[in-house]
């Protein structure tokens, strides 16, 4: 603990505190009671942060009458959830391989992750575009989820991981007569449960998140993923403030109830990556 | 090299090994070394993929003309300025937010479980939330308004427009630079600051003489992760403008300028030599600022 702080320090400390959660809750307090209020509210340019009008038909108008809106949740979902259950596997096999075994060329391929890790995605964008079109992928999931299926940030996590793993546990298991892949599968990855939480989440908020690959990548409005189709639905609504918010707020409960489930998660993979 | 005299069991590891990194080789092969080499060749060719796709090569053409492209040198400039205010913002918000969070006070869980949440929000509904808030007569305006302070047109004034970004953006990234900040106050040994008590330091001092530098690799890493992120400002000029960079030019950053001669022009081979460019600026810049952190440890 702490020395005692001097009370008036103290209380100019929980004024910073409060000031700022205020500062930091204030526009989505204000977005989601928003989405509460018909626009006539909305536009009297009122301060009330509860709606007097409260309704619920923002949130039904967007699922029923603005019919491309499911389909963009569908496809962040889809891509989010395929693309993070891809990068589990390959970024833990490839961190594993690294850190345990011992194959010619390891140390350089571990130099071209570390590599990889420094490039700026908008050197490659041009060119995977031009990839992607000659595969015929663009407009497509694969085009999105393919080439985002590992992440080299996360083979180094992971291989980091590995390396202080205890062998005796994998030693046992080839006794036991597991071959090295089912050792992987079965004994390895779930000892490895904690890293990978941290990792899926980050990994899961990078797909939800994206915009510029969706919108490179997408050209039908069909196909566009929550954050294109957010953009695209408001410069069509421009006016409708309760229509944009309700869905803003559709699109962050996702991310929001992760976060509130895997805080510790949050926080240690942050910090992991603080230390280096 | 050993290749050809591996035993049986070391072919097995060899095999098993480039079994478990296949996807990783492919992927790193596919979608990210070749289309390196690959940006490289077309950041010297006029690249046309309209009917047949052809490439020219017009040796260093593409390169030659930024000198002369107004808005390459516009792009540039909003790049740099944000880069120069958000960078050094962020960095000394982050820092005091951790150092507040980190004096024992009560409720810091949860101040830090809300301080965290615009981290992890996506650009696109924080941009929704805030065009709607820099509206002429939005939330931001009434409250400054009511507390009789001056009010602006947020978003279409071409003087404040690129000034809105920064203020969302801070407020949206320094709390990730703010946990960082944290983990590494939590290792700054207590013995430090008993001995700056009995010197006879105050809060303020033994933040500025102990606590500042103990945090100097921390705080080269936030610079170099912070200057890396900021160059590549994208999606919210293209969010906040409709993809043009308006009003006047005035939210045009390099990445956004990139996308539109990539992908609204047809110019991908001018497109890329500025990606290449980019690149080499974000290269520079990162080095140094390492190196300046180096000359500084010598004194």
């Amino acid at each position: 603990m702490k020395k005692e702080q001097p009370n008036y320090l103290k209380a100019f400390l929980y004024i910073l505190l409060f000031s700022y959660a205020v500062i930091t809750l204030l526009p989505f307090a204000w977005a989601l009671s928003a989405s509460f209020k018909p626009l006539n509210e909305i536009l009297s340019a009122g301060l009330n942060i509860f709606p007097e009008n409260f309704t619920f038909d923002n949130y039904v108008t967007i699922f029923t009458e603005q019919e491309l809106f499911p389909r963009w949740l569908l496809n962040s979902v889809i891509v989010a959830v395929i693309g993070t259950a891809l990068n589990i596997v390959f970024n833990s096999m490839a961190g594993y391989a690294l850190a345990r075994v011992a194959f010619p060329g390891r140390t350089t391929w571990f130099i071209i992750v570390l590599a990889v890790l420094m490039i700026p995605a908008q050197v490659t964008m041009i060119p995977n575009f031009l990839i992607l079109k000659e595969l015929g992928w663009l407009n497509s999931y694969q085009g999105l989820i393919v080439p985002g299926m590992i992440n080299a940030t996360f083979i180094f996590m992971m291989r980091q991981f590995f390396v202080n793993f205890p062998k005796e546990v994998e030693e046992a298991a080839a006794i036991d007569g597991l071959s090295r892949i089912g050792t992987f599968f079965r004994i390895v990855m779930p000892m490895a449960k904690a890293s990978i939480g941290a990792m899926a989440i980050f990994v899961f908020m990078g797909f939800w998140n994206n915009f510029m690959a969706p919108l490179i990548i997408m050209t039908d409005a069909s196909m566009y993923t929550l954050p294109v189709g957010l953009n695209a639905f408001q410069s069509d609504y421009a006016t409708y403030w309760n229509y944009v918010m309700a869905a803003s707020m559709v699109f962050t409960l996702p991310v929001l109830v992760l976060y509130i489930l895997f805080n510790k998660y949050f926080l240690k993979g942050l910090s992991f990556r603080g230390d280096k | 090299m050993a290749r050809f005299t591996m035993t049986k069991s070391q072919l097995r590891e060899a095999g098993q090994g480039y079994l478990f990194m296949s996807p990783a080789i492919f992927t790193i092969l596919v979608f990210l070394i070749g289309p390196i080499l690959f940006a490289l060749y077309l950041a010297f060719n006029d690249v046309n993929l309209l009917g047949e796709t052809s490439f020219d090569f017009v040796w260093f053409d593409n390169f030659i003309r930024m000198a002369n492209d107004d808005r390459a040198l516009i792009a540039l400039q909003n790049t740099a300025f944000y880069v120069a205010i958000v960078v050094p913002t962020q960095t000394i918000l982050a820092l005091v937010l951790a150092a507040t969070l980190n004096a024992g006070m009560k409720g810091e869980k949860w101040f830090r479980v809300i301080y965290f949440i615009p981290t992890l929000t996506s650009s696109a509904v924080l941009v929704m939330i805030f065009m709607w808030m820099y509206r002429p007569d939005g939330l931001i305006n009434t409250i400054l308004g009511s507390v009789g302070l001056p009010t602006y047109n947020w978003l279409n004034d071409p003087s404040v427009a690129l000034i809105s970004i920064m203020i969302m953006n801070i407020w949206a990234t320094a709390p990730m630079f703010m946990v960082i900040y944290l983990a590494a106050l939590q290792d700054i040994p207590e013995s430090l600051y008993e001995a700056a008590e009995l010197d006879g330091a105050s809060a303020i001092q033994k933040f500025l003489y102990v606590t500042i530098p103990m945090l100097k690799p921390v705080t080269g890493f936030v610079i170099i992760i912070g200057i890396i992120g900021t160059f590549q400002l994208f999606d919210q000029s293209y969010m906040f403008s409709g993809g043009s960079g308006g009003p006047n030019n005035s939210t045009l950053t390099v990445v956004l300028l990139i996308y539109q001669y990539a992908f609204s022009n047809n110019q991908m081979g001018y497109a890329a030599a500025l990606a290449v460019s980019l690149a080499l600026i974000i290269l520079v810049a990162t080095l140094i600022q390492r190196k300046m952190q180096k000359n500084e440890e010598i004194y």
